[in-house]
């Protein structure tokens, strides 16, 4: 204990001063200031979800500007969806958002769940996002930065 | 209650008024309590924190929202959070937080305090199994689990408590702590403070019983009957577990740590017994998180032997004040 406490004290604090907030969605007047996410993938590699993770981290520290992860639909605004959305999942996903209660928003992370990326023509593959569930928001790369995905989530708290 | 009522604290309307602002004292300041620890948490883990104000603003966001009801639910489970809300403000009232001269008076009694969280704890419950859901189902089972382990506790340390008073009315433990210093340092008040320092930390659902900030479904206990509930519901169910930890945290300090509670009802006794309080719980809730970094959950099958060393202390409190006096 006496080791962590040390560490602690040696170590203060790791977040990154938080940039300036990018302008882009019209401001959401009902999720001001907090918004809870749930993660839906629909059929990613894992990539996205490292940088999802990494932006939840100590560094990034997306719940500074009231963002939060949970861990139903019911409890959440966002829908943040990794991958390509593939057969297996697109019920899955389409019920997920049927259990989001509105107002919501869906997210779009990352190139696959935008266009496919890498696996568009495939045989598994539904299509991206768009063709299942309605997107409001798109987070580009592959995978994207964690600044990318907190820049995008500061757009809905407006924090 | 008829002619029963033995002389002592009567209800009065300044008694009244103590326990209204107990009550608003709770409702406003629960929340930010929750943010604090949050707060205190996230600083040792090298974050900066969302700020104390966060879970006003869930609570707020989760307000505006459309309420949901989930397919094939019943009036249990719209009515929990309602019942869960109610009893921990009835609570709220009740036990002696800022003076010992409630509204509540002579019905504020250890036993019936306890009965009515546990009244909520189990309304909570049964709305986890009406979802019909695996996790529901799994959380009630466990959650019922750890409130009968917990209960026996409960009950030997308020019996402890209440033999040298004579009386297991809230007020008049207090009151006695508040006269005679000495009770409340004896190794019997000591013992009984550790038992229920565990209860507090299981009926509250704090580590290392319960993470409250885990989305692992193996490990969830009360967020596992919760996960169903959406918007208006949601807050409501915050705001009642918010409620419940600092009403848990607030009658440990007025069992434990009774020093500044008004034993009137005097405006300038009250106001100072009231930023008294705050600061108690404040400091209590800080401790807590920050002991919680330290902390991992405890297996679920290892939660037995936490409580049933809680048990063991306060039956040694029981015997303490059976030979002590």
């Amino acid at each position: 204990m006496r080791g962590l406490l040390r560490k602690i004290r040696a170590l203060g604090r790791v977040a990154e001063p938080a940039p300036a907030r990018s302008a882009g969605l019209p401001p959401q007047r009902a999720l001001a200031g907090s918004v809870q996410v749930r993660c839906v993938d629909a059929g990613s590699c894992n990539g996205c979800e490292i940088e999802i993770g990494q932006a939840f981290g100590p560094v990034y520290d997306a719940d500074r500007y009231g963002v939060r992860l949970v861990a139903s639909p019911r409890h959440a605004d966002v829908l943040a969806v990794t991958g390509p959305v593939t057969r297996n999942m697109a019920v899955a996903l389409k019920r997920t958002f049927a259990a989001t209660p509105e107002p919501r928003l869906v997210v779009a992370v990352g190139d696959c769940a935008i266009g496919c990326g890498e696996f568009a023509g495939g045989y598994g593959v539904v299509g991206g996002v768009d063709e299942v569930v309605p997107v409001d928001l798109r987070v580009p790369g592959c995978p994207p930065e964690p600044e990318a995905i907190v820049a995008a989530l500061r757009q809905v708290t407006g924090r | 209650m008829s002619g029963t009522m033995v002389t002592g604290t009567t209800t009065t309307g300044a008694g009244i008024a103590v326990s209204v602002l107990q009550v608003a004292l709770t409702v406003v300041g629960a929340p930010l309590l929750v943010g604090m620890m949050r707060q205190v948490r996230a600083r040792m883990e090298g974050r900066a924190g969302a700020g104390v104000g966060q879970p006003w603003r869930d609570l707020r966001k989760l307000m505006r929202k459309k309420p949901l009801d989930p397919h094939g639910t019943g009036p249990v489970f719209r009515t929990a959070p309602l019942i869960q809300v109610a009893t921990t403000l009835m609570v709220a009232a009740a036990i002696p937080f800022v003076s010992v001269d409630t509204g509540v008076g002579e019905a504020a009694d250890l036993i019936a305090v306890v009965a009515l969280l546990t009244l909520g704890t189990a309304a909570l419950a049964l709305a986890g199994l009406d979802t019909g859901t695996a996790f529901g189902g799994m959380g009630a089972s466990r959650e019922m689990t750890i409130t009968a382990l917990a209960e026996p506790t409960v009950l030997m340390a308020a019996f402890a408590l209440s033999t040298r008073v004579g009386s297991t009315n809230l007020p008049a433990i207090v009151d006695a702590g508040l006269k005679d210093a000495g009770r409340v340092v004896s190794p019997v008040s000591v013992l009984a403070a550790f038992a229920l320092a565990a209860v507090v930390l299981a009926e509250a659902g704090r580590l290392p019983v319960d993470n409250p900030s885990t989305h692992l479904e193996l490990t969830m206990v009360h967020e596992a009957m919760v996960l169903e509930y959406s918007g208006p519901d949601l807050a409501l169910v915050e705001l009642a577990a918010a409620m419940r930890l600092s009403v848990l945290l607030g009658l440990w300090s007025a069992l434990f740590l009774p020093w500044g509670t008004a034993t009137s009802t005097g405006v300038l006794a009250v106001l100072g017994a009231t930023a008294l309080f705050v600061v108690k719980v404040g400091v209590l809730g800080a401790v807590l998180a920050a002991g919680e970094v330290f902390m991992a959950k405890l297996r679920l099958f290892r939660v037995p032997e936490l409580l049933a060393g809680s048990f063991l202390l306060a039956v040694l409190a029981v015997a303490a004040s059976f030979f002590l006096e």
